[in-house]
């Protein structure tokens, strides 16, 4: 017992998170949404709650005009299994998932007015899995079409969230072309990630379904699906065994994981570590006595005084200050370095090649 | 490298006779209240009264006996040097120890030097937001009813006054219907009850959570203390613990996160009692359980303490005010120590990213924060417990405003062949006749000067 006591705490999380980010849209792209959508489920299944997930969809596909069957999502042809369910919980739809909405939820910095569903409020003690997945290349993701998120920004980006300590253990899987190329930048502490395919290499997508249409889920994605059918939140299945997943006969690509930045062994870490929710509970042994006669009591404490008239709306705004608000004059800076040497050097040759007497008709 | 040392300073002197007839009071309890009013009651000070070893104040085999403000009664024991020991002991406990100040800053010690105890405790913050709910699954069976408001307005309010200084605290309570725990209780013959044994609790928590609403809270933490009352199919319903007992108090808490008790309403007399059955809630049983297990997430646990301790019960506050001082040392080094790693982190990404606009209200955010840790530093080295803590609260605002600002987030990197890529068919078709017309200039110049030695 002592060992399984040992096995508790050796992970030192007390909570999970789970950022799943889908960054392709059009209808043609419908496997990533599918594949987001999946993962979304499994970790719900395994006991991640909504409020601790963040869901980024770039774009609508259950009630996207060209859905055959509006309101539904599948994962395997012949429609067998429906991942959108009735209790799915965007966080960040459609136009809202950019770059730079990513990396505000990542690092913290958001405006004071976003609510709380949209924020990452994790802490020392969270172990995160952000799963990504959508069309990229060597050392890029693409978002939108119009986007991109450079490996360089997001090792940045996961460095920022160690220096705040916003995670105790965070595992990173990426399913798009060239997946392997998003982690080779990390330099944070604590991170395992995991790949679909090698540099060079693309992934490739599942089935397609001819009553829909379009191709349904990617191979890896569809095949680390089945493995964590498999899994309920008090199985003791390892890292290891995800690695294994999807080998080169299944998936084409050669799946790619990196373990040097974490800190324990992938042995010994669980796969609801990440996926699962499983929580510390100690038993409470002590009790508080209380004197059972105390009447209502009174605060020691003055209370404030309390606004005797209610604000009107427009009131809480500085709204005068907002009309009136001049813009503000941009200073004017001269041109510096590169751009002033190449006017310079423009000039100079125009003038030594037509000759100063041109420069009257110039000017 | 940052590193903590801490110091006890102790001043020595006789009683006064006020004291002395306080401390010829019967028990120790006696003598305490009555000495109360005598005592230096700053934050961060104790008062330790030393009796003679055959004082009958304290019983038999208990050494030191500690108050329930600030102050402690020492048996006076063998040598001089037994006796500093020993008060340097009482000073640890009823302050903090090595052990306390490094599970504060549990996060920046290397892992695997520390007990798997320091990471429970909930970190310092601004404010906690608290939540009672009370989980009826089988409204069919039992109509519940219990005052949260008054059993808060009389219990936790006083614990919650006390611990202002802290934090903010906020209270509200809700009620849930038809929510179930994920776990089957077991049938038990022997007992003819339910057991829900200890390695399935850990699973009991998810499916509630997602109805808890806790997303709808403040964005401060949440503790959420949960009150379940059993289906009438599943009653009575008893927590065992890992030796198979059964847990006296039917609750268990988790880190971080909060607690849930389990209330077993008792059978009706008759078995044609008709349904629903009503069901007032004990709400002094059940705050009691809560209460505790508020201490226990904060790391007020009385576990500790060596056996010749006797530590007076705090009452309806509680907390011993010695309780307070120890939440409020490990809770000031661990606000330093945050706000050092966040100014320091925030100055490296201005090193690494050159062109980061800083706003005023960034700088003088950053100001203040250095000014207020550098006070609360400087404070809590002469021991000023309640002065060092505003400051380090300030400091800890100040520094997570000016980290945590929107416009501090740089998304301006630029690969070295993206910058190929962008700026060569812009330069370059606009560069080839100008280093042509330089080559001719070049060349026109060169002719120039063999000319006059031509013509010669």
């Amino acid at each position: 017992f002592q060992d399984q006591a040992e096995q508790f705490f050796r992970s030192g999380h007390t909570n999970n998170w789970a950022v799943l980010v889908c960054t392709s849209r059009f209808w043609f792209n419908y496997r990533h949404v599918a594949n987001t959508l999946s993962v979304y489920r499994s970790v719900k299944r395994l006991g991640i709650p909504d409020s601790h997930i963040v869901l980024m969809l770039a774009d609508d596909m259950a009630c996207n005009p060209r859905n055959p069957k509006p309101a539904t999502v599948f994962s395997h042809k012949n429609m067998e299994l429906n991942v959108y369910g009735d209790d799915v919980e965007v966080d960040y739809r459609s136009y809202e998932v950019t770059v730079e909405n990513f990396l505000r939820v990542l690092t913290g910095r958001i405006p004071p007015s976003t609510p709380r569903s949209k924020r990452l409020l994790s802490d020392d003690r969270s172990n995160i899995l952000i799963y990504m997945t959508g069309h990229g290349g060597n050392g890029f993701l693409k978002f939108q079409d119009s986007e991109e998120i450079t490996n360089v920004e997001l090792a940045d980006a996961f460095e920022q969230m160690w220096q705040k300590r916003r995670y105790n253990e965070l595992l990173f899987i990426i399913d798009t072309c060239q997946g392997a190329s998003m982690y080779e930048r990390f330099y944070s502490p604590n991170i395992m990630a995991l790949a679909s395919s090698q540099v060079g290499e693309d992934s490739l997508s599942h089935q397609p379904d001819l009553g829909i249409g379009v191709h349904l889920m990617d191979r890896y994605t569809f095949y680390v699906l089945e493995f964590l059918e498999e899994i309920h939140p008090a199985s003791q299945t390892n890292m290891n065994d995800l690695f294994q997943v999807c080998p080169k006969s299944l998936c084409v690509s050669t799946p790619g994981h990196r373990t040097d930045l974490f800190q324990r062994d992938p042995q010994n870490v669980l796969i609801t570590d990440f996926f699962g929710s499983v929580r510390k509970v100690e038993i409470t042994a002590e009790t508080v006595s209380l004197d059972r006669g105390v009447a209502g009591f009174e605060s020691k404490l003055p209370e404030e005084e309390l606004a005797t008239e209610p604000l009107k709306y427009a009131e809480q705004l500085p709204v005068a200050q907002i009309i009136h608000q001049k813009p503000k004059q941009k200073d004017w800076h001269p041109p510096g370095g590169f751009i002033l040497g190449l006017w310079a050097l423009i000039i100079m040759v125009f003038f030594k090649t037509y000759g100063i007497k041109h420069m009257k008709h110039v000017f | 490298r940052s590193s903590v040392t801490s110091r006890y300073e102790m001043l020595y002197r006789s009683t006064t006779g006020q004291e002395e007839a306080a401390l010829a009071a019967a028990t120790a309890r006696e003598a305490d209240a009555a000495l109360h009013p005598l005592q230096d009651t700053t934050l961060g000070s104790l008062t330790m009264y030393v009796v003679p070893e055959t004082s009958s104040l304290l019983p038999q085999g208990i050494n030191v006996y500690v108050g329930k403000h600030r102050s402690a009664l020492v048996r006076a024991g063998g040598s001089l040097a037994a006796l500093q020991a020993r008060l340097q002991e009482v000073a640890q406990v009823m302050s903090f120890t090595a052990g306390s100040i490094a599970a504060a800053l549990s996060d920046r010690v290397p892992d695997g030097q520390l007990s798997p105890d320091a990471r429970r405790y909930l970190k310092s913050s601004l404010g906690y937001e608290i939540t009672f709910s009370l989980l009826n699954p089988d409204p069919k069976s039992h109509t519940v009813d219990w005052d949260i408001e008054g059993a808060v307005n009389r219990y936790v309010k006083p614990v919650l006054d006390k611990l202002s200084l802290v934090a903010n605290f906020s209270v509200d309570s809700q009620i849930l219907y038809y929510a179930v725990l994920g776990v089957t209780p077991r049938y038990d013959k022997e007992s003819s009850s339910f057991l829900l044994s200890t390695h399935s609790l850990p699973h009991v928590i998810n499916p509630v959570e997602a109805r808890l609403g806790s997303s709808a809270a403040s964005l401060y933490p949440v503790l959420n203390f949960l009150l379940y009352v059993p289906e009438r199919s599943h009653s009575p319903l008893y927590i065992q613990d890992k030796d198979g007992a059964p847990v006296s108090t039917n609750a268990f808490h988790s880190p971080r996160w909060g607690g849930i008790m389990v209330y077993n309403v008792e059978a009706p007399a008759s078995p044609h009692a008709s349904l629903p059955l009503h069901v007032d809630v004990d709400m002094a049983r059940v705050m009691e359980v809560f209460l505790a297990q508020l201490r226990l997430l904060f790391g007020l646990s009385r576990e500790e303490v060596p056996p010749e301790f006797l530590l007076e019960s705090p009452g309806n506050e509680g907390l011993a005010d010695w309780e307070l001082d120890h939440l409020l040392w490990a809770h000031t080094v661990e606000n330093i120590a945050t706000v050092s790693t966040t100014l320091t982190s925030l100055a490296q990404l201005l090193d690494k990213i050159g062109n980061i606009v800083i706003k005023d209200d960034v700088a003088s955010e950053v100001y203040r924060a250095v000014a207020s840790v550098q006070s609360a530093v400087t404070k809590l080295s002469l021991g000023h417990l309640h002065a060092a803590f505003q400051a380090s609260k300030e400091a800890v605002t100040s520094s997570e405003r000016a980290f945590f600002d929107p416009s501090l987030l740089h998304l301006l990197y630029f690969p070295d062949d993206q910058k190929f890529a962008i700026y060569i068919p812009l330069f370059l078709p606009m560069a080839v006749p100008i280093l042509l017309s330089l080559a001719k200039i070049v060349r026109e110049t060169r002719l120039r000067k063999k000319e006059p030695t031509k013509m010669d």
